[in-house]
């Protein structure tokens, strides 16, 4: 069977990969401790020696579009293409190629159609920011495949917080019972308490640092119970207008269970607070 | 009421370069042209089918015409849409980083939760 030899669930920050490029003396005052914390991120991805992941993220309308837009898809191509002219115009992301896995993809599909989720598929799939982030902070080498899972935390009427879990919970299954012998990492981003284009946007914390405290406990904790009886659909308005992306969070404890997080970290920032969580499911010297 | 079609207009016209500069520049003749010609295509369909029935109504109109955020966001359009394309727009005006971001956010001030459904 496949070893799932890291799990981990990051906010996604668009600006991070042009922070990280300026010289020190162009760099905000944030940036060195910023780029500190995101190193050590990478560390604990790499040390898991992953050969291929398996990418959690949301659309942000590029591709999924009002006209046809699934609840959660996987992608299966054997190549995908990464951002688009407007995250390079806005954040100065460059164009990127990945390397897709189509074996687990089709598994993926399959295993999860059988366990009662609708997935929707794309044999074409340019993937957005949401994925490429943290490629940029954990694995900027961009050399292992991936199959990406987009969920839509962004076009109301948006599946609840518990189907995120439950399907955190499939994917795991899924994983533990592939049948290879590689080595696979997850790695999930969504957001904290987040405000886009709205009255509480861009000030100088998260729209909501009580909200952020808590979530990340919760994530910390491996506390599925407790988000759940805290968080529910209605309820993630009020954080901020955005803060539906800790479902993809959400997710990614269904998918480490109910275990306190192997690595936890996070950084105030303005307009957002950044958090980094590791699972090791199998040990850390798995 | 077309939430949808508010949302078209801002999808469309910010993945296009040259869409960007010329809502910028002319915003009235922008969104007249748009809901004349391009309405009505369907995204994801081959060309040459269309569909037979969106357009504005006189407020969607108006507060595309002119460049009206807040009333975007009263109607409803996504604000993540919104945004995208208004730091597009007008982003390269401010004087300081951010500060376009934050007047935005300024001229909304007056909205307090529950914001207005965003659903479509």
């Amino acid at each position: 069977m496949a070893k799932l030899v890291a799990i981990l669930a990051t906010t996604h920050h668009p600006f991070f990969y042009r922070t990280s490029q300026l010289p020190p003396e162009e760099a905000p005052p944030f940036a060195a401790e910023w780029v500190r914390k995101v190193l050590a991120y990478r560390e604990t991805l790499t040390r898991a020696r992953p050969d291929l992941l398996v990418m959690v993220g949301s659309d942000h309308f590029h591709q999924l579009w009002l006209d046809n837009m699934p609840q959660f898809l996987i992608g299966k191509a054997p190549y995908y293409d990464a951002n688009w002219y407007n995250e390079e115009r806005e954040f100065g992301l460059p164009k990127l190629r990945m390397r897709g896995h189509e074996e687990l993809s089709a598994y993926m599909l399959r295993e999860g159609l059988d366990k009662g989720f609708d997935l929707a598929f794309s044999n074409e799939l340019r993937i957005d920011h949401s994925i490429t982030c943290p490629i940029f902070t954990v694995r900027p080498q961009n050399d292992l495949p991936i199959v990406p899972v987009y969920t839509n935390i962004f076009a109301p009427p948006l599946p609840r917080p518990e189907r995120f879990v439950a399907l955190g919970k499939a994917l795991r299954e899924i994983i533990d019972a592939w049948p290879s012998d590689l080595r696979v990492a997850v790695i999930g981003t969504g957001h904290l308490s987040l405000e886009l284009g709205g009255p509480r946007q861009f000030g100088p914390h998260g729209p909501d640092p009580e909200f952020d405290a808590r979530a990340v406990e919760w994530i910390a904790n491996g506390d599925i119970d407790g988000c759940l009886a805290n968080v529910t659909l209605e309820s993630l308005h009020a954080p901020g207008n955005a803060t539906h992306g800790f479902m993809d969070f959400m997710l990614m404890m269904g998918i480490a269970g109910y275990n306190k997080a192997d690595y936890a970290d996070n950084l105030d920032l303005f307009h957002t607070m950044e958090a980094y969580f590791t699972w090791y499911p199998n040990g850390v010297d798995a | 009421m077309s939430k949808y079609l508010l949302n078209k207009f801002l999808f469309t016209i910010d993945r296009d370069p040259d869409l960007v500069e010329r809502y910028r520049e002319d915003p009235a003749g922008t969104v007249a042209w748009w809901e004349a010609e391009k309405a009505n295509e369907i995204l994801n369909a081959h060309t040459g089918e269309r569909s037979t029935w969106l357009e504005f109504t006189p407020q969607e109109r108006a507060a595309l015409s002119t460049h009206d955020h807040v009333a975007l966001f009263e109607l409803g359009a996504h604000p993540f849409l919104t945004l995208t394309l208004w730091i597009a727009m007008f982003e390269r005006d401010a004087t300081e980083p951010l500060a376009m971001q934050r007047e935005y956010a300024a001229k909304l001030a007056h909205f307090s939760l529950p914001y207005p459904d965003i659903a479509t």
